[in-house]
Parts: C-alpha cells; sequence; structure tokens
C-alpha cells in the first residue's frame, strides 16, 4: 500500500494557498510581526505568526463561522482547498469511503475563553448555544464531515505539536482498511489572552520583540519560539487508486511514520525522538543515506535543540544531512505545523530544492548541523520530517519521491 | 399600542447569533417562511431563543421554542409574554 | 502483522458509585443509581443540576501530593485506572520493554475543570479578558491540551511506545479503544494501555448542555433522572469517570497464562455527515458501523448476545440507536438483551465508552447483563428488551457495543469470550 497526497490546502502567515505559501518560504520571507488579535501589553511574549489575510468572512459562509473557533475557520478553509486541487467532488464518491481525522492541539481556545468569560462575568444563561460544539477538539473533523458529506471513519489525534504527522499515520491506516480517501492535517488558532498565558508557562516562548531574529533554533542565542496559527490539510488516497481516477497531481508519497514517547521525567533514559526516525526510515525501507532534507522540529530550546541535533547527527552523521526549519517564518502552529512541514517537505522532493530556515545568525557550536540558511538547489528525492509534542512525544515521516 | 419586539428586533437577533445563509434574504419578507427553510436548525433557535430571553427578559420553555416555526411566530409569542408581564 | 488479535487482560475504573472495578461491577449488577444533586460545584443558577460524580479522593486512591497538584481530575482518573489496570494484568512490568508498551487515551473535554479553575482565577472571576498571568499555575499549558492526559498515563505505565490521545467527543473511549487496538494489531507495541478519561461537572461544561438543553431539568429527583428507553425521560445526565484496559496479543497472553476477559474483534466508526449535535430517526450510519464492525469480526447478527447502547436518555438518541440496531441486525435486534448503563452512572463524554466496554468484558466474565435503571414506562417507539431495573444472568459471548457523540461521530465495538481459536 502506497499513500500519497494529491491535493493540499494551506492557511498560514505564509499565505492562503499552497503556491503563496511556498513561494514566500523559498525566498526566506518570515511571516512573523506583533501580536494584533488582542492588546498583547500585559503579556512578555509580543510576536506572533498571524494568519493576517485570513478574514473568516471571506472564506466561512456566516451560519456556520457563529458557530465554530478560528481553528476550524482555517481548518474548513484548508479542507475545501484540499479537495478542490485533488479535483474531487465529494457528492460523487461512495459516503463511507471518505474519512476525516485532523490534528488538534487546544480546540477552540478563543471561542471556549469568551464563553467562559460570559460565563463568570455574566452568568450561566449567558453561554451560548453554540459553546458545546465550538470548544471541543473534535468540532473541526465534525464540521468538515458535514459540510463535505464524508460519512466514512472520523477521527481527532490530539499528540500537540506532534500531532500533525500522528494523524496522517493513521490515516495511512485507513486507507488500507477499506478509505478511499482521508482528508487529514491539522490547523490550530490559539492567539488569544488565555490562549497565550497557558503558553507562557511552558517558558519556551520567545520574549524578543525583533522579528528577524526572534525565532532562531539552533541559534548560539536561541531562546524560544515564536507561536503562531493556521497548518493545512490535504488528501491522501492509494496511489493507483489516484493514478485510476487521473487525479490531477500526486504531490509525493507518504512513505514512512513512527512514533514514540519520552521517558518519564527522571528516568535517565534516553529520549525517543532517535528511535522515531530510525523507525521511520526502516517503516519506510530506507536508510539513512537515502535521506536528502531532514525538515526537522527546531523548537528554537537549547536544551531540545541539542537534543535533536543529537538525534540528527547520531542518524546521518556530523553534517551528514541538510537540515531546514521554514516554520521559523510561520511560528509554531501546534496540531497544524507538522502538518505544514509535511506538505513543505513534499514540494522540496518535488521540485529539488530545500527551503531555508531563517532567523539564524550564528549556528551554535557544537551541533554539527548542515542547517540549510538560504534555499538550495539539491537533487532530494526523500525528506525526512521529525515533530515533537508537549510531555514527550515524538513523530518521525518520511516522504517520497513519485520520480522513478 | 405598538409591538414592544418586531420582526426587525428578530432579524436583528438572528443575524447576530447565528449568521444568515448566503441564498437567504433576510430583509425580505421572511414573517411567514419557515425557520428551518430560512436556514436555522435547532442550535440556531435556541440560539436565538436565549438571547431574547436575556435581552428582553421573557422566559423562553422548551415549548414555545417548538412552537415558533416562523419569525412571525416568535414576534407574536414574545410579544404576547410582554403583555403578561 | 496480520493475525494478532487484542485481548483485554487488565481493567481499571473509576467511575460514579466507587472507585474500583469491584465496587464498578457491584452498582452496575444493583442496578444502583449514582446520579445526584451536584456538589462539585454550587450549581444553584443552572438549569441542570444533577451529575452522576465520583466520590474520590486522589491522595486515598494513591496519587502522591504533586501529583494531585499536577494532575487536573480528569488526569487523576486515569491514572488511577491505569494502575488499577496494571495491577489486574499481573504483568511483570520489570521484564516489558518500555519502547514495546503503547497508550491510546481517548477524553471528549481534556482538563476543561482545571482550565476553568485556572480562567476564574487569571480573568479574577471575568474581570479581565486580557487574562493576568501573575497568578497562572506552572501545569496551565497542560490543562490546555489534552494530550497531557495521555502523557500521565504512559509515565505512570513507564511507556516510550506510541502514545496518542484521541478526542472524539462523546465517541472517544471507543475510538480510542479501536486506535489502541490498531497499534497492537499492526505490531507496533506489546502491551497497550488503552482507555478513556473526563471529568466536566464544572460550571462551563454544564452551563454549555444546560444552553442546548440536553440535560434533564429533573432536578427534583435525582436519583431517577436518568432514563434512557423510558416515556418520561427528558436529556441526559452528566457524569464523570474513567476506565484504562491493558492490551495484549492474544498468544502472548496465553503464553504467560494470563486471565483473559475478552477479546476485541471488530471495531468501526462512520459520520452521519448530517449535523453536529442532530440525529436522523434512521439509525443508518451507526447501522453501518456496526454492519463493518461485525465483517471485520467474521460474525454475523446471531452471533450477538446482548448489546450495551448509547441510551443516553434522550428522547432523539433512543430512537436513532434503536432504529440502527434493527437496521443492522434485523430480527435479532429483538431477540437479544439491550441496556444502557448511562441509566446508573450518567454519561461521562468520552469516557463512557471506555466505562462501557469495561462493563461488556465484565459481562462476559460474569455471565450477567446490567439492567437499565428507572425504565417503568417503556417509550412504545422503543420496542427492544431493554432489560428493565434487573441485572440478568444469561450468557454473553459476544457483546456489541456502541457510542453516538456530537460531530455525528457513530462508533461501534465488537467483544468476544476468548477461547475461540
Amino acid at each position: 500500500m502506497t499513500a500519497v497526497v494529491t491535493g493540499v490546502g494551506v492557511a498560514a502567515a505564509t499565505g492562503l494557498s499552497l503556491s503563496a505559501h511556498w513561494e514566500q518560504v523559498l525566498e526566506g520571507r518570515s511571516a512573523i510581526g506583533p501580536i494584533t488579535r488582542f492588546d498583547s501589553s500585559r503579556y512578555p511574549v509580543k510576536l506572533a505568526g498571524e494568519a493576517g489575510d485570513f478574514h473568516t468572512a471571506e472564506h466561512v459562509p456566516s451560519r456556520i463561522a457563529v458557530q465554530t473557533d478560528r481553528w476550524t475557520h482555517l481548518g474548513l478553509t484548508a479542507a475545501a482547498q484540499a479537495l478542490a486541487d485533488a479535483g474531487i467532488e465529494p457528492a460523487d464518491q461512495p459516503e463511507y469511503e471518505m474519512a476525516v481525522v485532523t490534528a488538534s492541539s487546544s480546540g477552540g481556545t478563543e471561542f471556549g475563553q469568551r464563553e467562559i468569560h460570559r460565563l463568570w462575568s455574566k452568568g450561566p444563561d449567558h453561554v451560548g448555544a453554540y459553546q458545546s460544539i465550538a470548544w471541543f477538539y473534535a468540532a473541526t473533523t465534525g464540521q468538515i464531515s458535514i459540510r463535505h458529506g464524508m460519512r466514512g471513519s472520523c477521527g481527532v489525534v490530539c499528540t500537540e505539536q506532534a500531532g500533525g504527522l500522528d494523524a496522517a499515520a493513521r490515516s495511512r491506516r485507513l486507507l488500507s482498511n477499506g478509505a478511499r480517501m482521508v482528508l487529514t492535517g491539522g490547523t490550530d488558532a490559539s492567539l488569544c489572552p488565555y490562549g497565550l498565558t497557558a503558553q507562557l508557562t511552558t517558558g519556551r516562548l520567545s520574549t524578543q520583540t525583533d522579528p528577524a531574529v526572534a525565532y532562531r533554533p539552533f541559534d548560539r542565542q536561541a531562546d524560544g519560539y515564536v507561536p503562531g496559527e493556521g497548518g493545512a490539510l490535504f488528501v491522501m488516497e492509494e496511489e493507483s487508486a489516484a493514478v485510476a481516477r487521473g487525479a490531477p497531481q500526486i504531490y509525493g508519497r507518504l512513505s514512512g511514520f513512527a512514533s514514540t514517547f519520552d521517558p518519564a521525567p527522571g528516568s535517565g533514559r534516553p529520549p525517543g525522538l532517535r528511535r522515531a526516525a530510525e523507525l521511520a526510515l526502516a517503516d519506510a525501507g530506507l536508510g539513512p543515506a537515502d535521506i536528502g532534507v531532514v525538515f526537522a522540529d527546531a523548537v528554537g530550546v537549547p536544551e531540545l535543540d541539542r537534543q535533536e541535533a543529537e538525534a540528527i547527527t547520531a542518524l546521518f552523521g556530523a553534517r551528514g544531512v541538510p537540515v531546514t526549519a521554514p516554520k521559523t517564518m510561520t511560528g509554531r502552529l501546534y496540531a497544524g505545523g507538522a502538518a505544514l512541514d509535511l506538505v513543505t517537505a513534499m514540494l522540496a522532493v518535488r521540485d529539488e530544492v530545500l527551503p531555508p530556515t531563517v532567523g539564524v545568525v550564528e549556528p551554535a557550536p557544537g551541533y554539527d548541523l548542515d542547517l540549510v540558511l538560504r534555499a538550495r538547489p539539491a537533487p532530494v528525492t526523500a525528506a525526512l520530517v521529525l515533530a515533537r509534542g508537549y510531555g514527550g512525544f515524538n513523530a518521525a515521516a518520511v516522504v517520497t519521491t513519485t520520480r522513478s | 399600542m405598538s409591538d414592544k419586539f418586531t420582526l426587525d428586533d428578530l432579524r436583528r437577533i438572528m443575524r447576530e447569533c447565528a449568521g444568515e445563509d448566503e441564498n437567504v434574504d433576510l430583509s425580505g419578507p421572511i414573517g411567514d417562511r419557515g425557520l428551518e427553510d430560512l436556514g436555522y436548525d435547532s442550535l440556531a433557535l435556541l440560539e436565538i431563543a436565549s438571547r431574547i430571553q436575556r435581552e428582553y427578559g421573557i422566559p423562553m420553555s422548551d415549548e414555545s421554542i417548538a412552537e415558533m416555526t416562523t419569525p412571525n411566530e416568535a414576534v407574536t409569542y414574545v410579544n404576547k409574554r410582554f403583555a403578561t408581564i | 502483522m496480520t493475525g494478532r488479535t487484542a485481548v483485554i487482560t487488565g481493567i481499571g475504573v473509576v467511575a460514579p458509585g466507587g472507585t474500583g472495578t469491584k465496587a464498578f461491577w457491584e452498582t452496575l449488577t444493583a442496578g444502583r443509581t449514582a446520579t445526584r444533586e451536584i456538589s462539585l460545584f454550587d450549581a444553584a443558577d443552572f438549569r441542570s443540576r444533577v451529575a452522576a460524580e465520583c466520590d474520590f479522593d486522589p491522595r486515598q486512591e494513591g496519587l502522591s501530593p504533586q501529583e494531585e497538584r499536577r494532575m487536573d481530575r480528569a488526569a487523576q482518573f486515569a491514572v488511577v485506572a491505569a494502575r488499577e489496570a496494571w495491577a489486574d494484568s499481573a504483568l511483570d512490568r520489570g521484564g516489558l520493554r518500555p519502547e514495546r508498551i503503547g497508550v491510546s487515551l481517548g477524553s471528549a473535554v481534556g482538563c476543561t475543570m482545571g482550565l476553568e479553575d485556572e480562567y476564574v482565577v487569571l480573568s479574577d472571576a471575568g474581570r479581565f479578558w486580557e487574562v493576568d498571568p501573575t497568578y497562572r499555575v506552572p501545569q496551565l499549558y497542560g490543562y490546555m491540551v489534552p494530550s497531557t492526559l495521555a502523557v500521565e498515563v504512559a509515565w505512570a505505565s513507564g511507556a516510550e511506545g506510541p502514545v496518542s490521545l484521541t478526542s472524539t467527543g462523546c465517541t472517544a473511549g471507543l475510538d480510542s479503544v479501536g486506535a489502541g487496538v490498531q497499534m497492537l494489531v499492526d505490531g507496533l507495541a506489546d502491551v497497550v494501555v488503552a482507555g478513556a478519561t473526563d471529568a466536566p461537572i464544572s460550571p462551563i461544561s454544564v452551563a454549555c448542555f444546560d444552553s442546548i438543553r440536553a440535560t434533564t431539568p429533573n432536578n427534583a429527583d435525582p436519583e431517577h433522572a436518568s432514563r434512557p428507553f423510558d416515556l418520561h425521560r427528558d436529556g441526559f445526565v452528566l457524569g464523570e469517570g474513567s476506565a484504562v484496559l491493558i492490551l495484549e496479543e492474544k498468544s502472548a497472553a496465553m503464553r504467560r497464562g494470563a486471565h483473559i476477559y475478552a477479546e476485541i474483534v471488530g471495531y468501526a466508526n462512520r459520520s452521519n455527515a448530517f449535523h453536529m449535535t442532530g440525529l436522523k430517526p434512521d439509525g443508518r450510519e451507526m447501522a453501518e458501523a456496526i454492519r463493518v464492525a461485525l465483517r471485520q469480526a467474521k460474525l454475523d447478527p446471531q452471533a450477538v448476545d446482548y448489546i450495551n447502547a448509547h441510551g443516553s436518555g434522550t428522547r432523539q438518541n433512543d430512537r436513532h440507536e434503536t432504529e440502527a440496531f434493527k437496521r443492522s441486525l434485523g430480527e435479532r435486534a429483538y431477540q437479544v438483551p439491550v441496556s444502557s448503563i448511562k441509566s446508573m452512572v450518567g454519561h461521562s463524554l468520552g469516557a463512557i465508552g471506555s466505562i462501557e466496554i469495561a462493563a461488556c468484558a465484565l459481562a462476559i466474565e460474569h455471565r450477567v447483563v446490567p439492567p437499565t435503571a428507572n425504565l417503568h414506562h417503556p417509550d412504545p417507539e422503543c420496542d427492544l428488551d431493554y432489560v428493565p431495573l434487573t441485572a440478568r444472568e444469561h450468557d454473553v459471548d459476544t457483546v456489541l457495543s456502541v457510542g453516538s457523540g456530537f460531530g455525528g461521530f457513530q462508533s461501534a465495538m465488537l467483544l468476544t469470550r476468548s477461547g475461540r481459536a
């Protein structure tokens, strides 16, 4: 069973389509800027990768918009794009063979804050009827399935920032269990006062005010990341089925997946990222030498960067493979981040060009990584995508070319 | 005595809390059309009812919501309740 | 990895009516209801003031002071249930490789209780929209992401294999076990800790079900407020709790001489793509999920001996699933006992799916079908055998458990007595 991607939708700070995102990422143009969605003066974090060009009214019918959070607005928008891009008209497909699996990190964060706020400032009867369907983590999957009449298996995977890969892995399984196509990926939008305050507690957010250097993983002065919003949804199909139906394009193959979990704190055992990468390679039937680029998780927190660099060099050798993190241009998108990385990696393999990591001024000594700091042509046929989720989730995916 | 609650009040509430279907012109003659036909499902009706309840202090029972199948019925119901308080 | 079968070798339950599998089964077989007036907060201003609460003392259940502080109530439930399940499995944990232990947990609303409590403080009871970060607790982000629940169970289990949380609303507890079975069948792990947890009895969750009038307004008689399939039912009763199962590959479990409660032989979910909360009366998509699960299990409808219903106690649900059973099982639907334990332990959203799977495994184990409590006046439109009021001895070899939830999700799972080769 070979899983391929035949349609992609993107809604992020770098663009509201795959092509716009890819163009901006190749130019190395960061979309990080000051927080405008709320008054951030009270908070030490001033920057974010807001999907500033995304205006709900232009993309989501008002009847649906009022009953959903911004995270779902972004998801519905990316979903519609992905289906159109894949040339799929859901009404013409067998209803039970279309599945939807999304990743969610924190659900309808802003919507939820508003309703809890109403409850505590005005009373229980001020909580709206839509809170019951907008806040919970399954809202995006449910709304997508309803909007497009997709009655197959429905899933929602929560592994924080590893979610985009885990959702795709689960989707591949569904393709061998009778699903003809799966709409998968993830989005997130937690840029509201409570969402940001909660994120502050991890101590992983950058408090820099200069967008150019605020998020610089693997840099000598790395000191956290910038949060962003949005993500990507894409259509996965079995390759021969996609070819048989005349899919307008095949972006690439999803050839290997694996997930592991870090040991409990204090156990003294090694972290699990390297093992996830090894298992994903084995699942793809490839070795390190086959991989032309690694899309790093790149948290931007020195300890976590070091761990990741160690995992990469252990597998590929010192400076043994180009490593990049285009997410430095969008900020970290939580459930949407790894999904966007996956489709970005697919374009890198398709176009044989590696998108850059921005913000890095001086790579930290000792990591021994070949960081891609400027877009670089490379005859790459396979990419490894890494992702980690808060608490100890590790996920890895291998993307390969369809060129023979 | 003029009505305290008009069709326009209801239109405003419908738009604000439940949005409007692209295929429906809410400013048109909607008074006797079915609310469901106008694109408002059970959740939308609950949302509209609770807004009326909060703004106008009119209690909206489960039965009253079930009875409101058109905008005009909703307006009539609310005004009737006004008369009793 | 074909031919691998998942079996249940350990069960842990935290449910209203008593903590622990033993107390849970006693509640069910006695037909005792654990629904009562809400005591977890002052619910005087709410429409529905009834819930099925757990009498749960974290310290008494073995959590350390730091664990208690760190974890939201939903996480506390899950960890206590997981520890009981591990002990029940009698697995030699020292002999297991952490890399081969997986976790698949489910939850509908995650750590909303902790999230709301902290919001009250940081917003100063709704004064500041730009909440004041000064008094934030270090675990606040852990409350915002439901994946924390899986993290806690993974830590408690020493798991370093695949770990995930499934959050498909009220079918999450069936879907998480389904995902756990898949991990095992695919050979990604040798032991999978699977289950679900929810602790939604807090003002925001109660208010949000109030606003759609889904929960019972029967505040005068809390003990009899959850009345699935009864003509006088008037909404569901919110519950809380957790159930965690230890899943192993059948041949490995047999080799070590494990006690096997049941095999999980079929699972499917489908979506109605109709409405986020509404159900069409025809039960079409739930019937499809049941048919697919049967096909996977290579069983025909005649094999089903007991149906553990979703039975939430709303009119639309009870009719919807009754139709789904008839549609998928035909005449067999009229011949098998069908019951809803939500009549006793309430509807704990995502958790209940796993709690119900635990009940199904115990029904197979003890050859007893739990009743539907409070069913005094059968709804004529629900014309199956709903096992009113009293538990029934019954040879249960194959059980169907179903769930239905917001988003339009419909799930079905089949368990059988182990021993069939």
